[in-house]
């Protein structure tokens, strides 16, 4: 046996029966005598490690927490020292730690979206109820907020929304906890219009099914990837200036030209499907209205870079997409468009689906990496950067849902042609998610250069023609920007040079009734929480910051207090490590300079 | 840890930093070349016996085209680089960082050369809020055996500790950063006391935490009593006479009584980090 001390602690027969199937592939830890266990460190245990985070999630489902005994038995197997596991378990919102007091645990969204239409009521009548309630971060189902996540024991956990605006209630809740049934079908406001491109299929075809996403053009842009070799797709997705959707907006060919010219193996591709930006449910509409859609441009971004294995990592308050994701990586599999011999080349591909477990943070590249790997998701220092030092230290691609969905109109179409939609440098459509004071709120797929106007009147218009008080652009991690900049056209470029950021995609509309201090407020608790705490500007700004907004809402003095908030922004912004500590103070300062937080009410 | 190991020829660089044109060997941390430059750079996370977390931000620099600032400590530098150590934007960022840690951790006890660089940036963090109505990590002392106190309302989570119990020195694993956000600490598995963890009484988180959060028990109750005197105690070295290893010992003496075993981080045999045998078995001397 290794070296590491573990505890006394036993695990129940479940829990052991999770952990050894987990592991059934790999067998127990098993140490060479003339090895010590710890040697060479991450790389050692690179194999077992990264099931570190399945095994959490085993355990917690089992158990309903992540018990004492389960941890140690699982560390045992995996050879992972207690108090490192500990530390892994501890990161993630969505493993407990204490015993359950009851089965089913209710995430209820307490978030900017959410609580504009009464998730504070339905937390306090969940809880009247008996429920055991925990108010949660947004859970990406802004269109039909209020919503909720029932994390269960034993069981698949299940999404309840509202259908209409302000109907989820209580009654509601238990109904689906009964019931069992998963999310009502969703409802794409642009459904079948012709000028879709990455929301084409969804709503459309039968997520489930193979053949029908065969018989809707599925699975053509693979075939031609093939039949053009690698360097051909990278030079088309080139042409097509695609750029990063997931709020960086790097250009896509630069990243798979990076990657594809390392010499390092293996290489590896990961999507980047930790959608938790609040405001943001795009990948989620993707993810389960056209799953396929997802592994076949995986598969395509896997084989123009050259690697052989791709990475799903998911967020975890995604059962629905979970769901669909992973029949369809066995539906791939048993059609022969994952695994050897991909559709009857020599390429060899297959996709691994990694489930976060509540951490936003995990979004960022390098954290993201971290949790597969089976390490606290905190974020590295860049450089070096993932095209070289990615996943297990090795050359990676990491790219978001919806950029690697780009690439199947791409092929399709041909960069060129691609490239003609848009303008200048902001090429393609771009998914943005409606939310707030809209009267159809959703996913809405527009070509860049659209008017912020065009975007906000396509979903409808304000909800009772009142007037806009305020629009959050970006998410959490974006600003707010106010009806002076209902003429923006949506573009990189454009929004740039605004000071703002199109970020993931998001809009949500506040109107003149909205008390937005208390929203900013929000906004400044959801980084508070979300902080990973690795590095002291971002561990102590964001709750300094959240600390000066709690004392304002309390009508305190806000005077000397601005310019707290303005040095916290600075050093946040210029020494975090990584994106989360700089855009933490971002909408905060923009909704200062607009005077959003003069109180009307 | 200055010596450059036998391996494939490097090339020099040459870099610029606070107007004056350096050369370097191609590698090199921002941070070495300020050591090597005479460039006091205020550290704490960061340690000469141990891998950079840059975890503390204290050591950040202006590098120009670079859009945030940059830790030096684990930055290596690049061909025709321009380094600012002290420009307006890199005190401000060093002098908040030190604000933000002084308002949520008691940094009394924190080593000499801290509390000078809190000193020389002016740092005054009665502005972030009063202790007792903002978010702090007080709280008492973890005193669970006779060699050892972890008093966590000292500590700013430099991941020193963590570091030194793991892959920089000892391999015991036997703390790790657990819980998130603020409410990020050191803990054992489900914070089991030291005694029923994998730890083995190395004491090499104590040689290295830099503001007091791990103290031998002797430091601590003389501390509390007040009877603690750095300024009297004298410094003797010695070799560890356990075993043939070889150990430097740096014996710290007060009032004829050892108080406190260290050995020196650029000793080429521990690299400062001991056992526990020669960190804690000087009982009998005094006997």
């Amino acid at each position: 046996m290794s070296d590491l001390k573990f505890g006394t602690e036993e695990p129940t027969a479940e829990e052991k029966t999770a952990i050894d199937e987990l592991s059934s592939e790999i067998g127990p830890a098993e140490i060479k005598l003339d090895e010590r266990f710890v040697v060479g460190g991450r790389t050692r245990v690179k194999d077992r490690r990264r099931l570190l985070l399945p095994a959490l999630h085993e355990l917690q489902n089992t158990a309903g927490w992540i018990s004492p005994g389960g941890l140690n038995y699982a560390c045992k197997v995996l050879g992972i020292p207690p108090a490192e596991a500990y530390g892994v378990a501890t990161f993630y919102h969505l493993f407990s730690h204490e015993p359950p007091e009851v089965k089913d645990l209710i995430h209820v969204c307490d978030d900017v979206a959410c609580r504009l239409v009464g998730a504070e009521t339905l937390i306090k009548d969940l809880k009247d109820s008996g429920h055991k309630v925990k108010p949660s971060p947004c859970l990406g189902q802004c269109e039909r907020a209020p919503s909720v996540l029932i994390q269960r024991t034993n069981k698949k956990n299940l999404t309840a929304v509202a259908e209409s605006n302000n109907s989820l209630t209580a009654v509601n809740v238990e109904q689906v906890l009964t019931s069992e049934t998963v999310t009502p079908q969703m409802t794409l406001p642009q459904k079948g219009s012709e000028n879709l491109s990455l929301l084409s299929r969804v709503g459309v075809v039968n997520p489930e099914s193979i053949e029908e996403y065969v018989k809707l053009n599925g699975y053509d842009a693979l075939k031609k990837a093939l039949t053009i070799g690698p360097d051909k797709v990278i030079e088309e997705v080139t042409a097509s200036k695609l750029s990063g959707r997931g709020g960086a907006a790097f250009p896509t060919g630069v990243k798979w030209r990076a990657v594809a010219d390392q010499v390092g193996r293996p290489r590896h591709l990961v999507c980047n499907a930790d959608e938790s930006e609040p405001g943001t449910f795009k990948d989620r509409t993707i993810m389960e209205g056209d799953p396929f859609a997802v592994i076949e441009a995986m598969t395509i971004a896997g084989f123009s870079i050259g690697a052989e294995q791709g990475w799903l990592y998911l967020r975890g308050e995604y059962p629905v997409a979970a769901e669909r994701l992973e029949n369809a990586i066995r539906e791939a599999r048993k059609n022969g468009f994952l695994g050897k011999n991909i559709a009857g080349s020599e390429f060899n591909f297959d996709i691994q689906l990694y489930k976060g477990a509540g951490a936003y943070i995990c979004g960022e590249e390098t954290a993201l990496f971290n949790s597969i790997e089976g390490f606290r998701g905190e974020p590295r220092n860049k450089p070096p950067f993932p095209t070289t030092h990615g996943l297990f230290g090795e050359p990676t691609a990491i790219n978001n849902v919806e950029t690697l969905v780009n690439v199947l109109s791409i092929l399709a179409l041909g960069g060129d042609k691609y490239a003609m939609q848009g303008t200048g440098n902001s090429t393609g459509t771009r998914l943005f998610c409606l939310s707030g004071r809209v009267v159809n709120p959703g996913v809405y797929e527009h070509p860049f250069g659209v008017t912020l106007r065009e975007v906000i009147e396509a979903a409808g218009g304000v909800t009772d023609s009142k007037k806009i008080k305020a629009i959050l652009l970006g998410g959490a991690a974006g600003s707010f920007v106010t009806s002076d900049h209902l003429d923006l056209p949506m573009t990189l470029e454009d929004t740039r040079e605004a000071g703002v950021s199109l970020g993931s995609g998001v809009v949500m509309v506040f109107d003149e009734s909205d008390d937005l201090p208390d929203t900013v407020r929000r906004i400044a608790q959801f980084f508070r929480d979300e902080s990973c705490g690795q590095c002291v500007p971002c561990r102590v700004g964001t709750v300094r910051q959240e600390e000066v907004l709690a004392r304002f809402t309390r009508n305190a003095s806000f005077d000397t207090d601005e310019e707290l908030l303005e040095d916290l922004s600075t050093v946040m912004k210029d020494a975090s490590i990584c994106g989360l500590g700089h855009t933490a103070s971002g909408a905060v300062l923009s909704a200062i300079n607009l005077g959003l937080l003069e109180r009307t009410l | 840890m200055n010596e450059i190991p036998v391996g494939a020829p490097r090339s020099q660089i040459e870099v610029q930093i606070d107007g004056k044109q350096v050369k370097a060997v191609e590698g090199a941390t921002i941070l070495d070349i300020c050591q090597k430059e005479g460039i006091d750079t205020p550290t704490l996370c960061w340690a000469e016996n141990l891998t950079p977390v840059n975890v503390c931000r204290v050591c950040v620099v202006e590098v120009e085209g670079s859009r945030t600032l940059v830790p030096s400590c684990s930055r290596p530098a690049e061909d025709g680089m321009v380094i600012s150590t002290d420009s307006e934007r890199v005190r401000k960022s060093r002098k908040l960082v030190y604000e933000l840690l002084d308002s949520s951790v008691d940094m009394d006890r924190s080593t000499a050369e801290v509390k000078e660089w809190m000193e020389h940036y002016e740092v005054d963090s009665s502005r972030m809020g009063s202790k007792n109505e903002i978010a702090t990590v007080a709280q008492p002392p973890k005193i669970q055996d006779s060699l050892y106190v972890r008093d966590y309302e000292r500590c700013i989570l430099c991941y020193k500790c963590v570091e030194a119990c793991g892959e920089d020195a000892q391999y015991t694993f036997a703390i790790a950063t657990a819980g998130r956000g603020f409410d990020a600490h050191i803990s054992t598995e489900f914070d089991v006391s030291l005694p029923d963890s994998a730890c083995v009484y190395c004491g090499n988180c104590i040689g290295v935490c830099p503001t007091g959060a791990l103290v031998f028990k002797t430091e601590h109750d003389m501390r509390e009593e007040g009877t603690w005197n750095e300024e009297t105690q004298e410094v003797t070295t010695t070799v560890c006479s356990f075993c043939g290893v070889g150990c430097n010992l740096e014996l710290h003496v007060q009032d004829e009584k050892i108080v406190k075993v260290t050995s020196p981080a650029d000793h080429s045999v521990t690299s400062g980090h001991l056992c526990i045998k020669g960190r804690f078995g000087w009982q009998h001397v005094q006997s």
